[in-house]
């Protein structure tokens, strides 16, 4: 009686394990492995030493592209921002049946890939494409280049990445007791002050959320800012692309990966001390 | 002329339903009114319709003969204790305090100060920078009392504010409550669906049923003379018989149950002879015994159920249809038991006569 009873109790704990364990041996093999291969390529190839590092942290061309990554991912973060604030607030206003509608036609961009979208934003951008024949109707003889500029990169960005910024606010918006507002509206709150003190600093936190879950993919966007962007003002991730397509310059490539990879780190690590990653999750 | 609160015909209609029927209400300056009454009675709208959340259909509402109709819940100056607090999650208690100030234009100085003097009145001398999180329910609820009276408001309304709290935490606040009120002289309307709470507080009790004021006196005057058969039952435990008035000048009446009834409650209402009345007793009114007791209107009833509150019991029985209580004090239960037949016993003045 006794040993079953042990028995049973070591299942027990064995359980949770077992569950976890096709997902743990998963991302063990195909992200832990490859990134350790990446960190050790990056301090081995072609030589072994710091050189890579070195050139990546002092090279004026590097510099430039993380400082553009990371003016990017925060213009685009920002944008976001802008544009998803006050979509939410008008979810968590509207019926329970609007703002699901609101949220389908935002999620439903998610359904198309990447890809598409980034090509759908070409034709439209394009020079034969419908925004600059309409700025020609409008007697614009010479539209600016749309395409492949900071302008275009940026727009298409914000596109995809604005339905992160505006779940993770309105989420946070929908759980505000209107209590607190009429509460704030009794002692005197306008528009004005009552944003300012009471609605916007109760939002904050998914405005945090928000924010550095987009900026952090941000930082390591690839697809859309290779395609669509100018190639003078190249991100991170496009450049390590090309250091390893074109280059094959595997360790500095490598080297670019970590710094980028640290970085990012950094930024969560910030944030999880002031407000926790797992509130990042729900 | 001396009403300070006053409301006039207030009519509240969402779409075909009628929330509020048709209230009049006076409370004077410094007066703590209560409104009791089941949940969607009506009395939270009325609160919320004098807070201005709710705009009446039809009706006035002034405050020292002021109008309150084109004035926006922010122009008021009412001063609300919610349900669940409310209190901003962000900011310190102090920093609650403060907040109606703020909006007041008081600097940052003066009205700091002010808000932790309040704090102190509620009893939180030490707590001023604590998050709401980090206090108990009785803290957080003394906060907002703190919040909705440091700008001196003209009104001060509570919904319900002791819901969330245990017994013993809910009868100290009561206490808390009044001895506060009494001190600043506030005009105070505290909404609540707990009898006990609206007796123990009130200087004047509106009860509320269907949209609609029953009966709006002091606490006493309703509980010992309820104006409809709904604040009898409502308030108290009662028993509510059915009789026909036989005799109006002698107050005789006859009751299928009790038999012949002198009834000579005070302040009972005008009488005719024929009229179809409802007879209330209290049960502390009433004496149980082995024997019809002298001096005394009797009748017989089985005993169903005691039950015991230690100090006191309930008995409850039945003579014939119609079910009795009677508290009798705890000492005399030990020799009662379910089953038994005996009597009960009642004076004249115990008798208080309802319209049917």
């Amino acid at each position: 009686m006794g040993l079953s009873l042990s028995a049973l109790a070591e299942r027990k704990t064995l359980w949770p394990w077992l569950l976890l364990a096709p997902l743990t041996i998963y991302l063990a093999l195909f992200f832990l492995v490859p990134l350790v291969e990446v960190a050790l390529m990056s301090v081995t190839e072609p030589r072994p030493g710091l050189a890579n590092y070195e050139k990546v942290l002092t090279g004026s061309l590097y510099r430039k592209v993380f400082l553009n990554t990371f003016g990017t991912a925060l213009l685009v973060t920002l944008c976001c921002l802008l544009v998803g604030y006050p979509l939410a607030y008008l979810m968590s206003t509207v019926s329970k049946r609007a703002a699901m509608g609101i949220l389908l036609l935002i999620t439903m961009s998610f359904w198309t890939s990447f890809l598409v979208r980034t090509y759908a934003w070409m034709v439209l951008l394009g020079n034969n494409g419908p925004v600059v024949w309409l700025m020609q109707t409008l007697g614009i003889a010479e539209p600016p280049p749309l395409l492949f500029t900071r302008f275009s990169s940026t727009l298409a960005m914000v596109h995809i990445l604005a339905p992160y910024m505006i779940m993770n606010i309105y989420t946070v918006m929908q759980k505000i007791d209107p209590s607190l507002i009429r509460s704030a509206e009794s002692m005197g709150a306008y528009g004005k002050s009552l944003f300012r003190h009471i609605y916007l600093p109760l939002t904050a936190p998914g405005i945090a959320n928000g924010s550095v879950l987009v900026f952090v993919i941000c930082l390591g966007f690839y697809v859309t800012p290779v395609l669509l962007g100018s190639p003078r003002e190249q991100m991170a991730a496009g450049l390590i692309g090309n250091q390893i397509e074109q280059f094959l310059a595997f360790g500095l490539g490598s080297a670019m990966s970590i710094v980028l990879l640290v970085v990012t780190l950094v930024i969560l690590g910030i944030y999880h001390r002031r407000f926790g990653l797992d509130k990042l999750y729900g | 002329m001396s009403a300070y609160l006053r409301l006039a015909g207030v009519n509240k209609t969402f779409g075909s339903f009628t929330a509020l029927g048709h209230i009049d209400l006076e409370v004077e300056k410094g007066e703590f009114v209560t409104f009791l009454g089941p949940s969607g009675s009506g009395k939270t709208t009325t609160l919320m319709v004098i807070a201005g959340f709710e705009q009446a259909t039809k009706g006035e509402i002034t405050v020292a003969d002021q109008s309150l109709a084109h004035l926006a819940p922010q122009e008021r100056n009412i001063g609300i204790v919610f349900q669940n607090y409310a209190l901003f999650p962000h900011k310190t208690a102090a920093e609650n305090v403060y907040f109606p100030l703020q909006m007041r234009k008081v600097g940052k100085k003066e009205g700091m100060r002010k808000a932790e003097e309040m704090l102190e009145l509620v009893g939180l001398a030490g707590f001023a920078h604590r998050l709401p999180k980090e206090l108990s329910g009785g803290q957080q609820q003394r906060v907002a009392l703190a919040r909705a009276l440091v700008f001196e408001p003209d009104l001060l309304l509570l919904d319900e504010p002791l819901g969330a709290l245990d017994k013993n935490l809910r009868e100290q606040m009561q206490i808390e409550i009044k001895r506060i009120q009494k001190r600043l002289g506030v005009t105070t309307i505290f909404v609540t669906h707990d009898q006990t709470e609206a007796m123990s507080m009130s200087d004047r009790i509106v009860v509320f049923s269907n949209g609609a004021i029953e009966q709006a006196a002091a606490p006493l005057d309703i509980y010992h003379r309820p104006a409809t058969r709904f604040v009898a039952d409502f308030i108290g435990e009662s028993n509510l018989l059915e009789a026909t008035i036989t005799d109006a000048a002698s107050g005789k009446a006859q009751s299928p149950v009790l038999g012949e009834v002198t009834c000579g409650a005070e302040g009972l209402p005008p009488l005719t002879d024929g009229q179809a009345v409802t007879l209330l007793i209290r049960p502390e009114h009433l004496k149980l015994s082995r024997e019809p007791k002298e001096g005394r209107q009797n009748a017989q009833m089985v005993i169903e159920t005691i039950v015991n509150y230690g100090d006191n019991a309930v008995v409850i029985g039945h003579a014939g249809d119609q079910q009795i209580r009677v508290r009798v004090p705890g000492a005399d239960v030990v020799i009662l038991k379910e089953g038994d037949s005996c009597h009960f016993s009642w004076t004249a003045d115990a008798v208080f006569v309802l319209d049917k």
